[in-house]
């Protein structure tokens, strides 16, 4: 009986220490992947500076009238650094990107929208443009400030429109269950609602992951979605790399 | 899983079906090391509603290609005891396909080691728009049969169709919200996929085409998640 209290133990023992010994390698296999990211940064860095410096040839024209609508999700923590989001904005104009639409999870950017829209040049609200503004001969950068309220709760909101208007029409026959709303339907009831967007060709995350974090899921089908890092060390250089890449992409939607 | 035809290009390979046949035996392994890695939920985009785009030939090919491949699946699946569910607007399927899909889930329903689901005529903004319709049709014709009136009493009342009714009529509802979305071939959309479904979810891009997926690729992926596991809770909590 001793005997197998011992090895019991003896056991216990070497599953305790294999277990601390895997646990050790996994955070040994962890600091090998930072380090590589680090040197990775470091990589991507340089590349920025010698893009920023036009050093790197095939960043020197830009095709940026591909890029109708850009979004860039903003870590919420991050997104109180309203310079950074400036500069940012400062650096799209410089480029010519005439649409954004700015996102956060908690609405931090919004909360700002009065204080952005008066520091960046020439920016104007989406939606107080001339009435038939098609995202077409645009003097002026329009900016769009949403939020995850702008997702799920905004499609909750246009289901609702959707009923209404089903039941309104008083064509509530049991028969035609199962086919009464459309893509297309859904689409205009956000628009009714002030959730109708466009979809944004590129969506730039500044953040720790690359995570729409929420962003509306109507607007993202083939949205191209670039992780750039945190906001506190974004580059121009990095920028025009994302954007270039943008512009040599080409989708087949299925086909 | 993107690149089935850049891979039979890339391997000089006969038919653009052999790429497809190549991308469902990646499908099997990738599958049977997330269930060795204790992965419970897996989730594959296998045909978007977009796809039926495609030559009516190839269609037709992937559709009977499926057949097949549900076949297959079946023996797997039963061995390993893991439950498989198609999502997506299977009426857009052909007859035959739908009753193999339909039969394998029914077979399977009662099993609990893990979930594969397969999405199959499916794309995120059609299952948004149909987990509305249901919401709506629960609530009207619900309402009218708890009541027994007409629709005009359910005109005066106010009716809110709210957002745990559309989450619960989800082609995806039974799966909780993925850790990692992984996307091969290099590209960086989601093309319709589980955009509803992915607020807190890692988006892994992975370079290798479809059909040259390996287990290193996938621990890759689960590593990388690892580094931003503290953020992904946070973001959540804040969902909750």
């Amino acid at each position: 009986m001793d005997f197998k209290k011992e090895v019991r133990i003896v056991c216990g023992w070497i599953a305790y220490f294999g277990d601390l010994l895997l646990r050790l390698l996994w955070h040994l296999v962890h600091v090998i992947i930072s380090l590589f990211y680090f040197t990775l940064g470091i990589a991507n860095a340089l590349e920025s500076y010698l893009i920023s410096w036009g050093v790197l040839k095939r960043y020197r024209s830009l095709h940026v009238n591909k890029l109708r609508y850009l979004a860039i999700v903003v870590e919420s923590e991050e997104a109180y650094e309203t310079s950074k989001i400036i500069a940012l904005l400062q650096w799209l104009a410089d480029i010519g990107v005439k649409h954004v639409c700015l996102y956060d999870m908690e609405g931090i950017l919004k909360k700002s929208k009065d204080f952005i829209l008066a520091k960046v040049d020439g920016a104007v609200l989406y939606g107080e443009t001339h009435e038939n503004n098609k995202l077409l001969d645009q003097t002026h950068m329009t900016l769009e400030f949403a939020s995850f309220c702008d997702g799920k709760e905004a499609v909750a909101k246009a289901a609702n429109v959707l009923f209404m208007k089903y039941v309104k029409s008083g064509a509530t026959d049991q028969n035609q269950k199962g086919h009464i709303f459309t893509e297309s339907q859904m689409s205009e009831a956000l628009k009714t609602i002030g959730s109708g967007g466009p979809e944004p060709d590129l969506l730039l995350v500044y953040g720790p992951a690359r995570c729409h974090l929420g962003f509306p899921a109507w607007r993202i089908r083939y949205t191209e979605i670039v992780h750039m890092g945190p906001l506190k060390s974004m580059k121009y250089g990095s920028l025009i790399k994302a954007i270039h890449k943008f512009t040599r992409v080409q989708q087949n939607y299925g086909k | 899983m993107d690149g089935n035809r850049r891979y039979a290009k890339k391997k000089k390979l006969k038919d653009v079906m052999e790429g497809h046949e190549a991308g469902c035996l990646a499908l099997m392994s990738i599958f049977v090391y997330c269930y060795e890695l204790g992965v419970k939920f897996v989730t594959a985009y296998a045909f978007s509603i977009d796809n039926f785009k495609r030559r009516p030939e190839e269609v037709e090919k992937l559709m009977d290609l499926m057949m097949q491949k549900i076949q297959l699946l079946t023996t797997i699946v039963i061995r390993f005891g893991v439950r498989v569910h198609f999502c997506g607007n299977l009426q857009l399927l052909n007859s035959d396909v739908r009753a193999a899909a339909k039969k394998l889930m029914e077979d399977t329903c009662d099993n609990s080691n893990a979930v594969l689901t397969i999405c199959i005529a499916y794309t995120s903004t059609d299952e948004i728009v149909h987990a509305i319709q249901q919401s709506c049709e629960e609530y009207y014709y619900g309402d009218k049969k708890c009541n027994g009136t007409s629709g005009s009493y359910y005109k005066k009342k106010k009716m809110m169709v709210n957002l745990v009714d559309l989450e619960t009529n989800m082609y995806m509802a039974m799966t909780p919200c993925p850790d990692i979305l992984i996307r091969t071939g290099g590209e960086d959309r989601l093309s319709n996929f589980l955009l509803w479904q992915t607020p807190c979810t890692h988006l892994s891009v992975m370079l290798s085409l479809w059909p040259e997926i390996t287990l290193w690729n996938l621990v890759w992926a689960v590593l990388d998640f690892q580094r931003n596991h503290p953020y992904f809770q946070k973001k959540k909590k804040l969902l909750l």
